[in-house]
């Protein structure tokens, strides 16, 4: 696999991908992989260790054996990863989470523009350009000056969206995205991943949701008690 | 007849009564006897035995009992009123104030006979007269004979006492600087090491250094000259005509002679003294020395309008030094903080341990061994020890501050901002500082007012801050009523307006984020 390279090739591969917390077994033999332009739907009940995965995907949860490619950089397990591929890794990741997670201090605008001005170097103005421009795609430029605890949760969602978007990741990690949303924001949102993968990006999504995911999802992962069982 | 029956029925009604007396005697006679006895018998003075031999100290042998002249002193006047001495430890500088309040009769040890205490208090006659004497190290000797030679020098004294307002006096006069102490040890360990160059206290006090300690002179030529006294309320003024009749009678029948003899402190000037308070002649509080506005006939007024400059000057001593120790204890607070949040294990468990160790220990004790006990590795300036002690100290509860405010900030926003690409540094400085900030910003306010009162410690390393200024202004005007409400004032003055900007951004910032 290590030859990932290319237009067709895998964005994501997990490689036999175990992970123990204590005497408990997480992730058992953990293999799949994903495709350049997909959006693949991780599904399963709670605890079947979806949001794990994700966590492992962005080099937030150390595992104890097989490796995580993403594009063609390598993760081992057992923390034998250097801080140097860490940050190599999370310059292709972007991860929306389920609470959203937003810098509480701050107006929703410095939210997105924060990272690409402090860790990527993008120029200031610059970076506020694109911040006002990805908030209005998602539909809440107006709400650029308020904090995250005046948002709704959709509306923070958005936001945690934008801010994910502003360092331009290839791959897009979601957790859970249509927990706060009611219908007619689920289906807006579909249209704006579907959106995103025109874009060449790649989408890996942990979601309850099964209308969402036949939906939106062009492939579907089943997770259960640790192990992916089927992939359809 | 008639009368001889009225008489009967009157006997009889008498016989009844002396059975009732006797009957409650039986009753009460125990209580009333010990309370009789305690009143009547015990005869409560007061001194300070930190001020040490000769005048009182705990005797080497029994430290549960002192000894000393003074000791001898109250031992005859109680035996002069028939009493039997008890005696009670009270602060050299809180003689009069305890005196005041009752809780004892007589306050001893080397108290000076001053204009305010003549105006307050009710003092005995003058038992003994001392003179104020200048100490300076062996090597100026020869320079250093005056007060008019050392302009521009710093000279040490006790707090509070006449030496000190000469010394005031001497800062105008001749622009010394005066450093004041509140034990007369360290003024003159303080001279041979050169933090002052020179101490002016009692011949007495000055003599009995010289005997421990080497390396200093004493000039020949005495400042002024004063006198100790036995201090009462004035309410008091009838027993202190029974105690100046005591005082007389030693002096005529030589007793006091041979305490003072014994004591090693009889000089030529006491038989001069003697004569004077016996033939009733007027003897001046000080002679040789005006006391600036000391004279009862100086309108209190007149004191506290000379006083406001030093207490300003001693509240800006108290604000700046508590502005840079908070800065100080913030500095390190926040490196210790992030030291045991972030840290290794070692780094981990040594802050801890600086925590734990400036936390379980007095702040009184962290200041005497920065000043006194590390001074044979480096000699700190007064200011530079306390500006030390106190951000050293309150740098270990800021840490802890800190360290709750940084892990209160939500997990998930760290992991979010690393996977946006910051370094820890960066996530440090950009999103978990600045709201851990936030949560620390009430409970370091309170740490400020803290620290701003806790700043009057530092009067024991001669730095002269507010409430130090404030005990030397009321010693000297006798009352603590007015010099105890502008402090109070001026601490107000310093802390509300700064608690009042800290609810203002508070409030600020929690209209935003809620």
């Amino acid at each position: 696999m290590a030859a990932a390279d290319g237009m067709t090739a895998h964005v994501l591969q997990l490689n036999d991908v175990r992970l123990r917390r204590g005497e408990r077994e997480v992730l058992a033999c953990v293999t799949f992989g994903v495709q350049r332009g997909e959006i693949v739907a991780l599904m399963g009940p709670s605890g079947s260790g979806k949001t794990t995965v994700l966590r492992l995907i962005a080099g937030l949860e150390p595992f104890q054996s097989g490796t995580v490619q993403v594009e063609d950089l390598t993760i081992v397990g057992n923390g034998g990863n250097s801080a140097n591929t860490l940050r190599l890794l999370r310059r292709r990741i972007g991860m929306v989470f389920q609470f959203h997670h937003l810098f509480e201090h701050m107006p929703a605008a410095k939210n997105v523009w924060l990272a690409p001005v402090h860790a990527h170097g993008v120029p200031f103005r610059e970076a506020v350009r694109r911040a006002q421009e990805l908030l209005a795609l998602l539909g809440v430029e107006h709400r650029a000056n308020a904090l995250p605890g005046e948002l709704s949760g959709g509306e923070a969602q958005r936001v945690a969206i934008a801010r994910a978007l502003a360092v331009d990741p290839p791959l897009l990690l979601m957790d859970e995205p249509t927990a706060s949303l009611d219908g007619a924001r689920r289906s807006e949102l579909r249209e704006l991943l579907q959106g995103l993968v025109g874009e060449g990006r790649t989408l890996v999504i942990a979601t309850h949701d099964e209308e969402f995911a036949s939906s939106c999802a062009t492939r579907v992962l089943r997770m259960n008690n640790g192990m992916v069982s089927s992939q359809d | 007849m008639i009368r001889r029956r009225v008489d009967k029925r009157q006997n009889c009604r008498w016989e009844l009564a002396t059975l009732a007396l006797f009957v409650s005697f039986l009753m009460f006679a125990p209580m009333s006897l010990a309370i009789a006895a305690s009143a009547q018998q015990e005869f409560r003075w007061a001194a300070d035995p930190e001020g040490g031999a000769p005048f009182v100290e705990a005797d080497p042998a029994r430290p549960d009992r002192v000894v000393g002249f003074d000791v001898e002193i109250a031992e005859i006047i109680a035996q002069g009123l028939n009493r039997s001495a008890t005696f009670l430890n009270v602060a050299f500088t809180s003689i009069d104030q305890s005196i005041e309040r009752d809780d004892a009769e007589i306050g001893l040890g080397g108290i000076e006979d001053t204009p305010a205490r003549r105006a307050t208090m009710a003092p005995t006659v003058p038992y003994y007269r001392f003179r104020e004497v200048l100490s300076v190290r062996d090597t100026d000797a020869s320079r250093f004979r005056t007060l008019a030679d050392l302009r521009g020098r710093r000279i040490g004294t006790l707090g509070g006492t006449i030496a000190y307002e000469i010394l005031l006096r001497a800062e105008r006069d001749f622009g010394i600087k005066v450093v004041s102490y509140d034990d007369d040890v360290h003024p003159y360990t303080d001279l041979i090491i050169g933090r002052v160059d020179a101490v002016l206290l009692d011949n007495v006090l000055a003599e009995r250094r010289r005997r421990t300690t080497s390396g200093f002179t004493i000039q020949p030529e005495s400042v002024a000259t004063g006198h100790y006294v036995g201090v009462l309320a004035a309410r008091n003024a009838a027993l202190r005509e029974s105690v100046n009749e005591i005082l007389r009678n030693a002096m005529r029948d030589g007793t006091l002679e041979r305490i003072f003899r014994k004591w090693r402190v009889w000089n030529e000037d006491q038989p001069a003294l003697f004569a004077d308070v016996l033939a009733g002649n007027p003897l001046p509080p000080v002679l040789g020395f005006d006391l600036p506005g000391g004279e009862a006939t100086v309108s209190k007024w007149r004191t506290v309008q000379a006083y406001l400059p030093a207490l300003f000057r001693a509240a800006a001593i108290t604000m700046v030094l508590s502005c840079l120790s908070m800065m100080l204890a913030i500095i390190i607070g926040v490196s210790i903080a992030s030291g045991r949040v972030y840290g290794g294990k070692i780094a981990r468990s040594l802050l801890t341990a600086y925590v734990e160790i400036i936390r379980g220990t007095p702040i009184l004790l962290q200041l005497f061994i920065l000043y006194y006990g590390i001074v044979e590795l480096i000699r700190l300036p007064a200011f530079v020890a306390a500006l030390l002690g106190l951000g050293l100290n309150y740098a270990a509860y800021e840490s802890e501050i800190y360290r709750g405010a940084l892990e209160a900030v939500p997990g998930g926003q760290l992991e979010a901002a690393r996977i946006l690409g910051f370094n820890e540094l960066q996530v440090l400085t950009l999103v978990r500082g600045p709201q851990a900030f936030r949560l620390a910003l009430a409970p370091m306010t309170n740490d400020f007012v803290a620290l701003l009162k806790d700043s009057s410690l530092v009067s024991v390393l001669t730095v002269l801050e507010l409430t130090k200024q404030t005990q030397i202004f009321a010693t000297n005007i006798g009352s603590w009523v007015v010099p105890g409400a502008l402090c109070a004032a001026l601490y107000m003055a310093m802390s509300l307006p700064l608690a009042a900007l800290a609810r203002r951004l508070e409030q600020r910032w929690r209209r935003r984020t809620a």
